[in-house]
């Protein structure tokens, strides 16, 4: 029978298990990673691609030196990370205070409802010849496009969770003498719809690095701008470093948010 | 007697969609200062709508409702829902703080407050918990402690143990009869348990009938401390079911 055959491990706790699970998945994960920068080394080094078109892991390190101790590389982070910030913040403070407000009044919603209809299809960037006709190819522009493209995603989020809220807790609110918009916003609306709009702002989160990318591709600078510049000068390894460090970035400021997404929510159970 | 509340023909319905509901028609009710009654009916009677009333979360339709308090307080009746209503990213302390907040206390002052009525009850270790932290009981208790917070004169209590187990709901009962005889406060308790009002209020109150009215009003005179499922009672708890079965 096939049954008697499952060895299961008896003298491993559960726990042990989960732990030696959790083990394994990292080790596979690292496996992972070695193969395909191994695919990735052959791939050139066999002459399957021409090195030019496609540098190996291994000349990487090398270009990256080179981007730091020109400055370069510092310069358009600094850029990209200040256009990026710069539009999350408008985006997402515009989104919060839209959305709020259409989510706790009615007649806000209504007026605003078929503006939102028309508009909000727009993709970001379709806002790029606006941004450039307005702003030039300058960072107000690149900024513009990233807080257009942030602003929908966390507006949506933001009028979604209040109009979750629990009228339970909003009658809490009134019953304790809390009954004008203002206290309603600050004692129920805002922190009960904080796990939503903490949702939208993550999402906004990715939305926007790519919004940065993208508008820097259009002659901003920063970091899209200078992996354009390599391109055309087919320096492909410096290109991927800058690949790798929009990835690294954005990594980095995911887990960031996550720590203060952890916080702000630590009263969930 | 000086009475606290006072209710004059109060009519209540409710309209929505064009259907109109009546729930409430030609309902008197007086309830003197530091009294304990306990209004009891069916689920659906209109027990809670009064109260809503009362904490002027509803209007009347018709009819007059006076609660008439002595102190200026700025909140002189505070409300027990039967859920505990806590809000859940708020600790402990600064949920039962909720009503302090625009009494023109400093924070330290309001949790200093807030503490004190959390001893009431018995819980002022949990202080810095989150609401997801406690048990049903506990949370009730930290209900019961907002509302003790804000010093009411008047305490409306919506069915607040019904959603309890036995060993928690009687542990409640007791204390809330103590509370309220070391405080002297108005207490309005709803209940759909005869056993419960019995067992803790002055008076009974039922509510009966679609629109709903009060068909009894009843004194009890026991002594306290009282015992649970004193023979004595049967009578009175058989006359006010036989009252909520058949209205009138
Ligand atoms: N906001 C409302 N709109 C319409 N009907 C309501 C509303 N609130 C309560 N009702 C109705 O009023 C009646 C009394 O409700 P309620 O006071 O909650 O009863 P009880 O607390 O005695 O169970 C019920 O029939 C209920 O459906
Ligand atoms: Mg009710």
């Amino acid at each position: 029978m096939a049954l008697t055959q499952t060895a299961d491990l008896p003298a491993l706790s559960a726990s042990s298990r989960a732990r030696l699970g959790a083990l394994g998945s990292i080790g596979l994960g690292a496996a992972g990673l070695l193969a395909f920068l191994l695919i990735w080394q052959a791939v050139p080094a066999l002459g399957l691609v021409n090195p030019m078109m496609l540098p190996g892991p291994l000349a990487i390190p090398t270009a990256f030196r080179s981007e730091i101790d020109s400055g370069m590389w510092l310069k358009a982070v600094t850029g990209s990370l200040s256009h990026y910030g710069i539009g999350l913040v408008i985006g997402a403070a515009l989104g919060v205070a839209v959305g709020v407000l259409t989510g706790m009044s009615r007649v806000a919603e209504d007026l605003t409802s078929w503006v939102v209809r028309l508009l909000r299809p727009i993709p970001g960037l379709a806002w790029a010849p606006f941004a450039i006709i307005w702003f030039g190819v300058t960072p107000k522009a690149a900024v513009f496009i990233i807080a257009v493209s942030v602003f929908w995603i966390v507006f949506f989020a933001a009028h979604g969770a209040v109009r979750g809220v629990d009228r339970d807790l909003l009658e809490v609110a009134e019953a304790f003498g809390f009954r004008r918009a203002h206290e309603k916003l600050l004692k129920i609306y805002l922190p009960a719809a904080m796990p939503g709009i903490l949702v939208g702002l993550r999402t906004a989160l990715g939305q926007a690095w790519m919004a940065v990318v993208a508008a820097e591709i259009f002659g901003v600078p920063g970091l899209g701008n200078r992996m354009i510049e390599a391109s055309s000068l087919l320096a492909t390894d410096i290109v991927v470093v800058y690949m790798l460090t929009m990835a690294a970035l954005y990594g980095i400021l995911d887990s960031l948010f996550l720590v203060a997404q952890n916080w702000l929510l630590r009263w969930k159970a | 007697m000086e009475s606290v509340i006072d209710i004059r023909g109060l009519g209540l319905t409710f309209e929505r969609d064009g259907r109109r509901t009546e729930v409430l028609r030609g309902l008197d009710l007086s309830i003197p200062r530091g009294a304990f009654v306990a209004i009891v009916g069916a689920s659906g009677v209109g027990k809670s709508t009064l109260l809503r009333v009362l904490i002027g979360l509803a209007k009347a339709s018709a009819g007059q409702v006076s609660v008439t308090t002595r102190s200026a307080a700025r909140q002189p009746v505070a409300l027990v829902f039967q859920d505990s209503r806590l809000l859940p990213w708020r600790r402990v302390v600064d949920n039962v703080a909720l009503g302090l907040e625009g009494s023109g206390l400093s924070k330290i002052e309001r949790r200093a407050r807030a503490v004190e009525a959390l001893r009431v009850v018995g819980l002022a270790e949990l202080a810095g918990r989150w609401p997801y932290q406690l048990s049903g009981g506990q949370r009730q208790r930290v209900s019961l402690a907002r509302a003790l917070a804000v010093e009411p004169e008047v305490l409306l209590m919506d069915e607040p143990f019904s959603a309890l187990d036995a060993i928690s709901r009687e542990g409640l009962q007791d204390e809330l009869t103590r509370i309220w005889r070391e405080t002297g406060k108005t207490i309005l308790f709803v209940t759909h348990d005869i056993e419960e009002a019995v067992y803790l209020a002055d008076r009974v109150v039922v509510l009966a009938g679609a629109p709903g009215r009060a068909v009894i009003d009843r004194t009890i005179d026991a002594s306290r401390p009282r015992h649970r499922d004193d023979p004595a009672h049967s009578a009175l708890i058989a006359d006010i079911r036989g009252h909520i079965a058949r209205p009138g």
